[in-house]
């Protein structure tokens, strides 16, 4: 198991409509405890699970956007953004979450997680991984 | 070709998991080897032994727990998943306290290490749902 691959997790779904979202945030955060160079990408609805101020108390389920936030604990700091999808939906980055992570590389520097990407350098990302976790 | 297969779905529900099955046994007929075919979201519920489809429809899971006995493959349930929708072995039924178990014959459950492990030794992880 000392091989790494290039992970791509693609997350297409809104948060809470249906379970996908949650259950592959899961696999991330296992995931990340097996080493490989991971990669996680947000498109269609799927860009919904990193809005700010996610509020579920109306739908009597669990609010897990924080969750996303230790993502960058876990080393999984390369959130990929289709910027099609953003526009699609009237979205820009000031709706989501500031998510960072700490660059050990840099001393330590504080850096942004997120990258908004067109649908071509995302097609050019996946094409460059080795495994795609479709969600 | 080394292929990992993930089923997202539920059985009957979804033709996602005939769609699974199908390749899966397609793929040891040419040849191929199924390294794991793991079960994930509803995808869990391809593992219960308590279905009884009626007599003139496709039994699902009675065809992965066959095809499990006739190749050896690894139908590995996730626990979390599994935990969420109520499918049981005997060492979940220990450890939760349930009053029985329904986990089919051929598969078994565990975490989801187990489809990272497959992504990682497999040429091909194929996914199957939505």
């Amino acid at each position: 198991m000392s091989e790494t691959k290039k992970f791509m997790y693609i997350n297409r779904k809104a948060p809470y409509g249906t379970i996908y979202a949650w259950e592959s945030l899961e696999v991330v955060l296992i995931g990340a405890a097996f080493e490989q160079d991971v990669s996680v990408a947000f498109v269609d609805d799927g860009i919904y699970q990193l809005c700010k101020d996610q509020d579920t108390t109306g739908l009597g389920i669990k609010n897990f956007s924080a969750t996303y936030r230790a993502l960058g604990d876990y080393d999984v700091n390369k959130l990929y953004i289709e910027k099609e999808s953003l526009d699609a939906r009237g979205l820009t980055l000031d709706d989501l979450m500031p998510l960072k992570y700490e660059d050990e590389n840099d001393d330590w520097a504080e850096k942004d997680s997120i990258h908004v990407v067109s649908s071509q350098e995302l097609a050019e990302l996946f094409e460059q991984s080795d495994v795609l976790f479709n969600f | 070709m080394k292929f990992a297969i993930q089923v997202n779905e539920g059985p009957y529900n979804h033709e996602a998991t005939v769609s699974a099955l199908n390749f899966t046994k397609a793929a040891l007929e040419a040849g191929h080897e199924i390294f794991r075919v793991f079960f994930y979201h509803d995808g869990v519920n391809n593992g219960t032994r308590f279905t009884s489809p009626p007599q003139d429809d496709i039994h699902i899971t009675n065809n992965w727990s066959e095809l499990a006995a006739k190749h050896e493959l690894d139908l590995v349930v996730c626990v979390a998943a599994a935990q969420r929708r109520g499918i049981v072995d005997e060492g979940e039924q220990e450890r939760q306290g349930k009053d029985g178990n329904n986990i089919a014959p051929g598969f078994r459950i565990s975490g989801l290490g187990q489809l990272v492990e497959a992504g990682i030794q497999s040429e091909r992880l194929v996914v199957f749902g939505d």
